[in-house]
């Protein structure tokens, strides 16, 4: 199945001129910096995703907000498309341009116009990242608390879009939960204000229904964020288990015993080795599964929950419990941890990346059909993921190189999020649904329940001008996928 | 939950509840959607045929170890939260109970929080997933029951504090937390600006605070975290011992302030505004409703307010400041036929753009939020 855009499966692309749009643009947006020869649009050709490619028709690099109405009206009088791009760290390819648009590449936003410690928000620019918002609120004391493991490059803006998440969100939330307000422009070259510097604002939670939009309703110029005061303290806990079900039903008990952890983190064998070969962080090579329970708030607390965890971590059968002893070795633990992708991708020419959310109680049974799946496709997949919140990041080993393998690490990956589906989980927990997984989307949803998404999408978007073909799929791709799925069930119908 | 036989506590009553929308759909026939039938004071007036959830009742799922429960919308909040209370745990947002027939329903589609929210959250960051029936009478399922779910819009949270203008929910999932192992209250004699500026400084350092309301020249706090912090914070901060029962009092809108019984009181007594500021707002300067007469809760972020000032005079100072106020009462009044400040003239379209994509037949609880849909 093709998953590049479809005319057949996603709607007729716009007939359009690319030198006429180019002059239309040229003459409406003053000073717009638009490339246009192949080789300018060459890097803008893929996001994080990087076995999705398109070139795009033009690369739009606004440097002003009235830059970006007037190419969002100019667009939309003309019927082109437009495909917002932050700073293309994205893993779904959501920032994937279209061979007939416009990417309007947002990086040039790039400053921090507030922060005010005493009310603790920051106000900034979509082009800004994550990390440089905690680090310019660090001298007053304070932090952003969503740390998607990409913090060092992606943008706030994609964020917004991505409602993004990291190891902090079982106790302090999601994007969503730490955005209060945002200001968009429309298709139509519209401002709006969404949320407000109070706690809430009147009228639907159109700043929810904003967070996770994908770029698909509207774009996103400028967000104020909650600042939160860095605990008091950080200790970090590391179990290593003989087993991986005892390791799934040991994070299980942490929260059974009223311990909400800063970060709650699982690795499995092939990641173990993977990062220790790669970092040298101190994991035990041996163990089949390791956890990483992070405790912070006030000292005193901290202590106290160290002790609790040591505890519960003992009865559910860990072979081992270390407690890094200061802060250098707390880094140390986490470096494995957050390096653990590239350190998996040494192992093979190329990785896949998985997102999909489930029931911890699950997991061990997930987990268990991973690696039967994983035995069926003769593909290696390595396990690291948020365990606390049960989203899981399976990583699919293959080569590029070799006919076919990428076609079946795509299939082993649809696969996975089918069985994410099936426990009562979810296709994506904070990648996104994007290009990658529009398929899946038709497992997840009823045509119903997706007409309803289009609903919501064409009170703001009308002509399905941002971003079309990602998020939400058509009627045409769901039936399409439904015959693929049932021809592949009974393989009578296979022709 | 695995229950096989039904008690009117545990009752599924969609099937009958679509069929209604299903008819109304077909004639045209507007709802007005009741759960309690507790916040009839809270928006405009709906003119409709009833439609009731009161016996569509029941926990459906609730796993303490998940920290996930889902219940149907016609359940009390009280019976909700004895259940959670028997596994040490709670709904964080504190949602107000206004008389013993309050829905979870009525608690989504309001979306009022109590005086956890700045510290825990509101009442949509705590909803995972809905059931909702939507204008052609079928039951739609959106968001979940796991912590992170991107796939699709986020409809389940859009349906919080909509009113029911945009669909029936039938069912909604909640992440829910552990109780605090301990809580202690406490009563500080300071000024309004002092307990302003202390709460900025405190607000910076990680202490254990989940509740902090200035009224009637006193600070009252409410510290909950391990035994050890709140202890410790307890000792530095000060002050007298103040009874715990204040806070539900103050949740519930039931302190003296308000009144005898009810919001909608007496109608002798001024109208009731809920003024949402941001924090550190220093003065409105507004010289009828004087600040020290007000209720400063969320540490200043919602502020209560008796008062017969003009609605536009107060609505003008919140927005300067980019807060808005809401008019909460008797159906006459200053504010009645707006209680909710109006929006802007695009967010208005885009209200009513999404009112007409998702309830084209305008059929749920028309006019409940704003006179235009
Ligand atoms: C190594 C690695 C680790 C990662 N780890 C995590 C993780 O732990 N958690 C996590 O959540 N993600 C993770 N990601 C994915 C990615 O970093 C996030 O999805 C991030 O939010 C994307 O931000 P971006 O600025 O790069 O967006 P882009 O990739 O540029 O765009 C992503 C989407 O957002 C839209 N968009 C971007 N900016 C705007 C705007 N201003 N207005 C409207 N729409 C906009 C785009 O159209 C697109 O649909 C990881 C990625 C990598 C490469
Ligand atoms: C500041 C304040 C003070 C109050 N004081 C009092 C008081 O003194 N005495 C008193 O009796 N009450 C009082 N209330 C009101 C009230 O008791 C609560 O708000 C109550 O918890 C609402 O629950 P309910 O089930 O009664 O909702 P209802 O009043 O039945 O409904 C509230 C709103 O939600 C909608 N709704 C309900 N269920 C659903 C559903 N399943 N799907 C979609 N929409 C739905 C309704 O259509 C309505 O718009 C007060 C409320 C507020 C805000």
């Amino acid at each position: 199945m093709n998953i590049l855009y479809d005319e057949r499966l996603d709607g007729a692309a716009p007939q359009l001129d690319k030198t006429a749009i180019r002059d239309s643009l040229a003459q409406d947006v003053p000073g717009l910096t638009l490339l246009h020869r192949e080789e300018d649009l060459h890097p803008f050709e893929c996001d994080g995703l990087s076995v999705y490619r398109t070139l795009p028709m033009l690369v739009a690099l606004p440097e002003t907000l009235a830059q970006v109405e007037q190419l969002l009206k100019t667009c939309h009088r003309l019927g082109v498309p437009v495909v917002t791009r932050g700073a293309g760290t994205g893993l779904s390819g959501g920032a994937m341009p279209l061979e007939h648009g416009v990417l309007l590449v947002l990086s040039r936003f790039s400053r921090i116009l507030e922060i005010d410690p005493e009310a603790r928000i920051a106000r900034v620019e979509p082009g800004v990242r994550n990390l440089a918002i905690s680090e310019a609120a660090s001298p007053y004391g304070l932090y952003y608390a969503p740390d998607p493991s990409s913090q060092i490059a992606c943008s706030i803006g994609g964020n917004v879009a991505e409602n993004a998440g990291g190891v902090h969100c079982l106790k302090y939330g999601l994007t969503v939960h730490n955005v209060i307000k945002v200001k968009v422009l429309t298709i139509e070259g519209e401002h709006m204000t969404l949320g407000s510097d109070a706690l809430d604002a009147p009228g639907f939670d159109l700043l929810a229904l904003f967070n996770g939009s994908e770029g698909m309703l509207g774009v996103v110029t400028e967000i104020t964020v909650k600042l939160l005061p860095k605990p008091e303290t950080a200790k970090v806990l590391m179990a290593s288990f003989d087993d991986i079900e005892k390791a799934g039903n040991a994070v299980g008990s942490i929260i059974a015993a009223g311990i909400i952890p800063g970060g709650l983190e699982m690795m499995d064998n092939l990641a173990i080795r993977a990062a220790e070969d790669f970092i040298g962080a101190g994991y035990p090579v041996e163990a089949e599964a390791i956890l990483l329970c992070e405790l912070d708030g006030v000292e005193a607390d901290v202590d106290d929950d160290c002790e609790t965890v040591r505890r519960v971590l003992e009865a559910a059968g860990a072979t081992g419990i270390q407690q890094a002893r200061d802060d250098a070795e707390r880094a140390l633990f986490w470096a494995g941890r957050k390096n653990a992708f590239p350190a998996v991708g040494r192992m093979s020419p190329d990785y896949y990346c998985m997102d999909g959310t489930i029931p911890r109680r699950e997991l061990a049974r997930v987990l268990k059909g991973i690696s039967d799946l994983s035995e069926q496709y003769g593909l290696r997949v390595a396990n690291v993921f948020h365990a606390g919140d049960g989203n899981m990041h399976p990583l699919i080993l293959f080569d590029a190189n070799t006919p076919g393998e990428l076609d079946e690490a795509e299939a082993l990956g649809g696969k996975i999020l089918e069985l994410c589906v099936e426990v009562g989980g979810t296709i994506t927990g904070e990648h996104g649904v994007g290009r990658e997984k529009i398929n899946q989307m038709c497992a997840q949803f009823r045509p119903d329940e997706l007409a309803t998404f289009r609903a919501a999408k064409a009170a703001f978007d009308p002509t399905g001008l941002l971003n079309p073909g990602k998020n939400i799929p058509t009627p045409a791709r769901c039936s399409e996928f439904r015959t693929i799925k049932s021809a592949a069930a009974d393989p009578a119908k296979q022709g | 939950m695995d229950k096989t036989t039904e008690t009117p506590h545990d009752h599924d009553a969609s099937e009958s509840l679509a069929e209604r929308i299903r008819q109304a759909s077909a004639n045209g026939t507007p709802l007005r959607i009741v759960g309690g039938d507790t916040r009839g004071f809270y928006g405009r007036p709906t003119e409709g045929e009833v439609l009731s959830t009161a016996e569509h009742r029941g926990i459906t799922f609730y796993d303490p170890v998940e920290l996930v429960v889902s219940v149907r919308s016609g359940t009390p909040v009280a019976e909700l939260e004895d259940a959670l209370a028997e596994q040490g745990q709670m709904l964080p947002f504190e949602p107000p109970r206004f008389g013993e027939a309050s829905t979870v329903g009525g608690m989504v589609a309001t979306g009022l929080s109590g005086p956890r929210r700045p510290w825990a959250g509101s009442v949509r960051d705590f909803v995972l997933g809905v059931r909702v029936i939507g204008h052609e009478g079928i039951e739609q399922r959106f968001g979940g029951q796991v912590m992170k779910n991107v796939a699709g819009y986020d409809l389940s949270r859009l349906m919080v504090g909509a009113q029911g203008t945009l669909g029936l929910l039938t069912e909604v999932t909640f992440k829910v937390l552990p109780r605090p192992g301990a809580s202690r209250s406490l009563h500080l004699e300071v000024s309004l600006e002092e307990a302003r500026n202390r709460l900025a400084d405190w607000g910076r350092e990680p202490l254990p605070i989940s509740a902090a309301a200035w009224l009637e020249g006193a600070l009252h706090i409410r510290l909950e975290g391990g035994p050890s912090s709140v202890a410790a914070t307890r000792e530095r901060l000060g002050g007298d011992e103040l009874d715990e029962n204040f806070w539900p009092a103050l949740r519930d809108l039931k302190l003296d302030f308000f009144g005898p019984g009810s919001v909608s009181a007496r109608a002798s007594d001024p109208p009731l505004w809920r003024l949402s500021l941001p924090h550190r707002t220093a003065s409105l300067g507004l010289a009828d409703a004087a600040e020290d007469s007000m209720i400063h809760d969320w540490a200043g972020a919602q502020c209560w307010v008796r008062s017969a000032i003009d609605a536009e005079t107060l609505r003008s100072a919140c927005r300067r400041v980019d807060g808005h106020a809401t008019y909460l009462g008797a159906c006459e009044g200053p504010g009645s036929d707006e209680p909710f400040t109006p929006l802007p003239s695009v967010l208005l379209k885009y209200h009513r753009n999404l009112k007409a994509e998702l309830d084209p037949k305008g059929i749920f609880n028309p006019g409940r939020l704003y006179a235009a849909f």
